[in-house]
This record gives C-alpha cells, structure tokens and sequence, in this order.
C-alpha cells in the first residue's frame, strides 16, 4: 500500500523547547527576508507540552533572544527565584549548605517554570509566525534517499491490533519529506538511536549516561508557601555512591503550586532499589514533609534525562539532518537545567541551516542537505564553554568518598577554577551495564505509603493521564522473548519491575505449570525511557506507539 | 430532500484525564487540561461520513458551540470526511453556563438555516452525561427522533434506526428530517489521519453567534457546587460468618 507524501522545506522531530526554537527562529528569519519556508513539526504528544516534564529553573538567556519582548508577548515565567537552599539530608536533620556565588546551582537571575506551559506558549508562538504543527503525530520511520542522506520522516500506520494485524480503521502513516530534517526528541530519542548507527555518529564521544528524574506537583497549605524559593538536596536517602537529589520549588502563579521531585542517576548498581520509591520516601523527611503537610497533590510524572554532558556529545550532523536539545545532550548536570542550552542548539541549528534551504541554487554534494556549520557554531558558542566548564563534576562522583569526593571536587576545581583544569574525566560505560547481579545486593526495605504524603504507584500513574489505544501492538518491543526471564529475572531479579515509574513491566506467575513470565503493561508507559536506557541486557527496545497517546501533562 | 447531515461536535476533556476539582468548588480545573472530541460525537462524525461514503446523503456539516479551541474538534471532524464546519461561539461567562436546551436551540435554529435533512448527535457527552441535547433539539423542530442508536440504515425519505434499551434492541422507522443519537456500538471511528488533517486546513470553518441565530444563551440552571465523590473506605475483613452478623448490627445496618 503506498503512501501519501508531502514536501516541507524543513522538518523538526519534536514539539519540545529545541524544536520550537528552531522552528521560531527559522519563521522569522523567513519572514525578515522576506522568503517562503514550509516548516512542519511533528510531536508525538496530543497537544504541545503534555509530554514536557522538568523542574524547571529556568535560564532565560536564550528565550531572550528569540523574543527580546518575550514579557509583553506573555510567557509564563511567573517565578524570578528569590531564595536558594541547599542542603545535604539525613535521616532526620540537614545541613544546610552555602550557595556561595559562582557554584552551579546558584539561581540569581532565573525563573521557576512549569515547562510545559512553556512550550505550550512557544506553540503558539510559532504558530502565529506561520509554522505548521501537527501535535498527535509520531515519527515513526526516518527515510533515506538513494545516496543514504535523509530524505525525511514518516509516522506510524495506524490501526493495527495487538496481534499485528490491520483493523478495519487501519490507516498507513504519511511520508514528510524535507531539505533537511531536524532530531528533537528529547533524551534518548528513539529515532536519534538509529541514526546514531546509521551514521556512526558516537564513534568519538562516551556512551551517553542518564538519571531518572520524577515529579509531583501539589497544592500545599497557604502558611506553607513561600513563592520563589528553590530547594535542592542531596543525601538520604540515597547513598553516597548513588547519585541523585531532590528539587522544591515554590512556584507564583497565583496558588500556592509546589514543583518537587526526585533525580537518580541510572548508573545505580543496586537492582533492588525503586527510583519511585526512593523519591515516596524522600517525601517523609521533616524538611520536605512540613511543606506537603495538609497539601494535596495534583500531578505526577517521570522522564529520563542527559548526564553525560561534554564528553557525551556526538556527532550532531549528517547529510540530511541534523540533532538538537537533549536528544544529543546538552544539559549542565550541576545546574540541573537543560533546556536554556536545548534553545540555544535549536537557534544555532535554525541560523546555520536558513541560507542554505532557501539558496536559489545551492550545489549540494548529497540530496538530503548537510549543514556542519551547525555543529561549528555550537562549539564556538557558550553552550560548549558551559558544558565544558562543568564537564568533570558529575565524572567526580565516582571515587571513594562518592558523593562528598564530589563535592570536594567542585569546590576546589569548578568553583576556584570554572573547570579550567586541563584533564578530562571519563565516565564509567553504559549504564545498563551498572548493574550488579542481585545475589550480591541487599533488597532495600521500602516503608508502605501513608495514602498522604506518600502514595502507591498505581494511583501515580493515573494521576499523569497516560493512556494508549488498547488495541495496539506493544510499543515496548523485546529483541528475545526469552532473555526478561532466563537473563533479568534469574541474574538481576527482574530490576525493570522497579526502575519503570509507571508499572509496566511485571513478572507474574504463568498461568499453567511454573515459571514465571514478563508482562508488559505498554497503556500505563509514560514515555520515559528509562526501561531502553537502564534493561541490563538491552534487549526492551522502545518505538513510539499511536500518536496521541502517552502523558496528558499539564504544565509539568 | 437538500441531503445535508448536521453533526453536531463537543470538545470535552478527555476521558483518561484525572479531573480536579477547583479549590472554590465552583467546576472543574480545564487550563491547559487535555481535551478531545467527544467519544460519541466521534461515533456520529463516523456515521455521518459513512451515510455520505454510501451516496446517501450528500454534505456533512459539523457544527460546534464553544471558544476559539472548539475549532481544533471541528478540524478533527473535517479530517474524518465531513465537508465543512460551522464554530457557533460562545466563550467566557456563556460557555460556562452553556446546556443542552441551549445547545438544542442552537441546533434547531441550524438545521432550520441549513435545510438540514438529519441531525446526527452523540447519545450525550462525557462531562456532564446529561443525554438531553438530541430529545430537546427533535422536540424544538418537532421532528422524529432515534436515539441511542447501534445501526441505521437509510430507506428512501425513511430511517431505519435500531436503538439500545434496557430490554435489547428495538427497531423502528422515523421519517427524515429527523434527529439521531449514536450510541457506543454504532461504528468504529475512523483516524485523523495526517494527510487529511492537512487537507482539512482548507475546507471552510464559518464562524457564526448565538445572537445571530436569535438564540438567548441564559441558563435557568445555576451551579451552586461542585464537591468530588466521597472517598472511599477501606473495607474489613472478618473471619467467620457469626463476626460478620455482630458487625453489621454493630455498625446498625440490621
């Protein structure tokens, strides 16, 4: 069955803050030149921003650039941070930490956002500059001309049932070919992986590494609200060799609104440790528990995000397209803020590829356009100083003392030195192979939730309005039906059972005789991709399901 | 007969949404809440294109009454197959007392404008489950009515409905113009492709007010609250049945 096709200039993967940017920048430059540009972008999620889920303190650098007015426009940067806490928890007390100028998670000058809302005013921005979104829409394929350049993308067919079939609704996807086609996927896009392959874009950077990072949103008590306060911590409950910490932030919007949240590297080498548990539990200690005391909470969600930084950095172009946002990784880890520098690669990339799509005649050596000044500009911009500066605290952490050898480091060399010291450190490898077998772990005693402060899973995962068309193919796709049970289950006990947020993976007794099985629960997936980024084995493969379906976040 | 299908389209939110109710009990949180169309709005878009895939009616108008987003649910409508769409606008103060009578005014004073030879409706709408608006609208034009229908099939100036009751299936015959409902087992709609999201870009929207249709939008409903449904209670479990009786007299429910 052949497929419809349609030609756009420009195609952007991703509806999120490096995709918008791009597609803004190029719509204007279009329309200070006077020039026609076809720029689609196609987001997977049912409306622009319900798959957006950050803290988020922003950096508003880059927002000023594509819109010096961005205030009398409206943008929703509500919340100038006008307190910073930082603390190192205990069981019971902390220690508060001094937020000297100059560390990295100083915010003077920053915004606490609900990022979704963000990128749902960066929709209509684009909108109105004549961009053509297409929310509800998932890339599925990336396609290739002849000479191997791209050629562009196409969504998925839509309307096969869960066996494989076709349904009578069924419906093949469409081709959207362009000049040039632009990967905003986010962390770990499933296009971006590969591409990686295909044009063996990795061959000179580290394996990327992730953390999970979950989040709630609560209403608490008007006493307890204290609007622009920033909150981070480190500590309990996480052990000093397992990286992580927490965020609070109190947002101004009008109602005493709270963004809180829970980070843990997945470099992790405990299988029995639940990432969702660790952060129900952080919840308890008296310095969070006081605020949340007779709240109530509104919103939940959970998305992996970049670690790796500068020595993870790929390849970011190829004949035919190119990578922006986190899906390459651009996230300052120490800062915890990604999506200043996501904006800022959209730009670039949108600068670097304007005169070209819209040349008279350019002399392309491929079909699908290459534009390297992208990655050329990028690294003589203040992305890369940035991410260079900060480029071995989060390596630090693997020593000894773990957490406090960290700290020690960015004390003496980021904050003395802004990263000026000439040597590089490496990170550990792929974080699916972190993991040590559970014979030689400690199963970690979890307490049960109290229904108020702390909650069970399954009543989280409702909370985020997740849904998928039931009858479809699972989109959390296994490379050997055999490996869940003979390799995770026997050698790791099965640690996808605790690393996915959202309850998908379980194993559960087979119906007839012994054993047990892997049951994927794909409608409850919240698209985090953690299970991709953390299976010891690598062997659950994620693909995007249906369009429209996934988070309903709401201002996350 | 003009061959015009009104279908009339409601953007709710959608149903896998947790819904939160406000802090001053005065409705429910809808900024930036995910909405949809109507599941059984969509099950009438799907009839109304169907009937035209079969040449027996010509034009499939959708029609839906709200603010501005109201025409991303008539673009969803377009893009199933219907011709062209009309965005009656209500917003604000309106939209939030906005009912079925109103909504069934609306409707009658359409199909009136537009030679409507069948109003193809959803049975009734997720958010408030009223399943009133199809009833009012065939009472104001006086014309038949088949509601909660599960198969129609068109007879020359006659349908053939089947509707869903309590007792089974019931089968009657109206004359057109009439009014139907669709009802869960009507049809599988079909998808918003995206090729056809981008066709329906170019079919045309009207934008039309409830004045201009000389219809008065005041509620004779007011919402005092909006409360959510008591939570529930852990149960307890006993172990034999004399435990069970001491406890049910205990707790005075025998």
């Amino acid at each position: 069955m052949e497929r419809f096709a349609d030609e756009a200039d420009v195609v952007i993967v991703g509806g999120g803050p490096a995709g918008l940017s791009a597609a803004i920048r190029l719509k204007q430059l279009a329309n200070e030149q006077e020039k026609e540009l076809r720029v689609c972008v196609v987001e997977k999620a049912p409306q622009i921003g319900a798959h957006t889920l950050s803290g988020a303190c922003l950096e508003p650098g880059a927002l000023f650039e594509l819109f010096p007015d961005w205030k009398e426009r409206g943008a929703p940067l509500n919340t100038p941070v006008t307190e910073d806490v930082f603390s190192i928890f205990t069981e019971k007390h902390r220690i508060p930490v001094p937020i000297l100028p100059g560390l990295p998670m100083q915010n003077h000058g920053n915004y606490i956002v609900r990022l979704g809302n963000l990128v749902r005013w960066l929709g209509e921005q684009a909108e109105e500059l004549g961009v053509e979104l297409y929310p509800g829409y998932a890339a599925a394929e990336v396609l290739f001309h002849e000479d191997g350049s791209v050629k562009g993308i196409a969504t998925n067919d839509v309307g096969i049932a869960k066996d494989g079939s076709p349904k009578d609704v069924f419906e093949r996807g469409m081709e959207l070919h362009a000049k040039i086609t632009l990967f905003g996927e986010g962390c770990h896009g499933h296009l971006a992986k590969q591409l990686y392959k295909q044009f063996n874009l990795r061959e000179n950077c580290e394996p990327q590494t992730y953390a999970i990072g979950l989040k709630e949103l609560w209403m608490v008590d008007e006493k307890k609200w204290r609007p622009g306060r920033a909150e981070h911590s480190v500590g309990w409950p996480l052990d000093r060799h397992t990286y992580g910490g927490s965020f609070l932030y109190h947002l101004n919007e009008g109602e005493p609104l709270v963004a809180l949240g829970f980070v843990i590297g997945l470099d992790y080498s405990n299988p029995y440790l639940s990432p969702f548990r660790e952060f129900q539990r952080w919840k308890h200690h008296p310095f969070v528990a006081s605020t949340l005391e007779g709240g109530q909470r509104i919103a939940y969600g959970a998305r992996a995000l970049n670690e790796g930084g500068f020595q993870c950095i790929p390849k970011l172009t190829f004949p035919g397209g190119l990578l922006i946002g986190c899906s390459p990784g651009f996230m300052n880890v120490p800062k915890i803020k990604g999506t200043h520098t996501a904006m800022k690669s959209g730009i670039l990339a949108a600068e670097a590829i304007f005169p070209k799509v819209t040349a008279e005649d350019l002399d392309s050596q491929t079909a699908g356009l290459h534009v390297p000044e992208y990655s050329e500009n990028l690294k003589k911009s203040s992305v890369w100083k940035e991410l260079h500066a900060v480029r071995n605290i989060r390596p630090s952490f693997h020593n000894y003392f773990g957490l406090y050898g960290g700290m020690v480091y960015t004390g003496i060399f980021y904050w003395m030195l802004r990263g000026k010291e000439p040597w590089t450190l490496k990170h550990q490898g792929l974080d699916a192979h972190q993991l040590k077998p559970a014979k030689d772990c400690k199963p970690i005693e979890y307490p049960k939730p109290d229904g108020k402060i702390s909650f069970d899973l399954l009543s989280s995962v409702a909370l985020s309005g997740t849904n998928h068309e039931g009858d479809q193919p699972p989109h959390l796709t296994l490379k050997d039906d055999g490996v869940p049970v003979e390799r995770n289950l026997a050698i790791y006990d099965g640690p996808e059972q605790r690393f996915c947020p959202a309850g998908v993976y379980e194993y559960v007794p087979v119906e007839t005789g012994d054993g047990m099985r892997l049951q994927i629960n794909a409608q409850n997936c919240v698209h985090c991709k953690t299970c991709d980024i953390k299976d010891p084995s690598q062997n659950i493969n994620w693909v995007v399901p249906e369009g429209g379906g996934g988070p309903a976040y709401n201002g996350m | 007969m003009s061959g015009r299908v009104l279908v009339g389209v409601k953007r709710v939110i959608d149903y896998a949404v947790k819904i939160r109710v406000k802090p001053d009990n005065s409705g429910v949180v809808t900024d930036g809440v995910k909405h949809s169309m109507n599941p059984f709005c969509e099950i009438a878009v799907e009839e109304a294109v169907k009937l035209k895939e079969k040449k027996l009616i010509k034009e499939v108008v959708a029609v839906s009454c709200g603010p501005q987003q109201s025409q991303e649910t008539i673009r969803t409508a377009l893009a199933m197959g219907a011709d062209r769409g009309i965005h009656v606008e209500v917003s604000g103060k309106d939209y939030e007392t906005l009912g079925p009578l109103q909504v069934s005014k609306i409707l009658a004073a359409l199909a009136k404008k537009e030679d409507a030879q069948l109003i193809i409706l959803g049975k009734q709408a997720i958010d408030d489950d009223c399943n009133q608006t199809g009833q009012m609208t065939a009472a104001l034009l006086d014309w038949p009515q088949g509601t909660f229908a599960s198969e129609v099939s068109m007879d020359g100036a006659q349908v053939k409905v089947v509707r869903e009751i309590d007792g089974g299936l019931e089968t009657i015959k109206i004359n057109t113009p009439a009014v139907l409902t669709a009802d869960l087992r009507l049809n599988t709609p079909r998808y918003a492709t995206l090729p056809n999201i981008m066709k329906a870009k170019k079919k045309k929207i009207a934008n039309v007010k409830p004045a201009d249709l000389g219809v008065d939008l005041t509620s004779r409903l007011e919402v005092l609250r909006v409360d959510e449904p008591p939570q529930r209670q852990a149960g307890m479990k006993v172990e034999t049945v004399e435990d069970l009786v001491e406890k049910l007299r205990d707790t005075g429910m025998v």
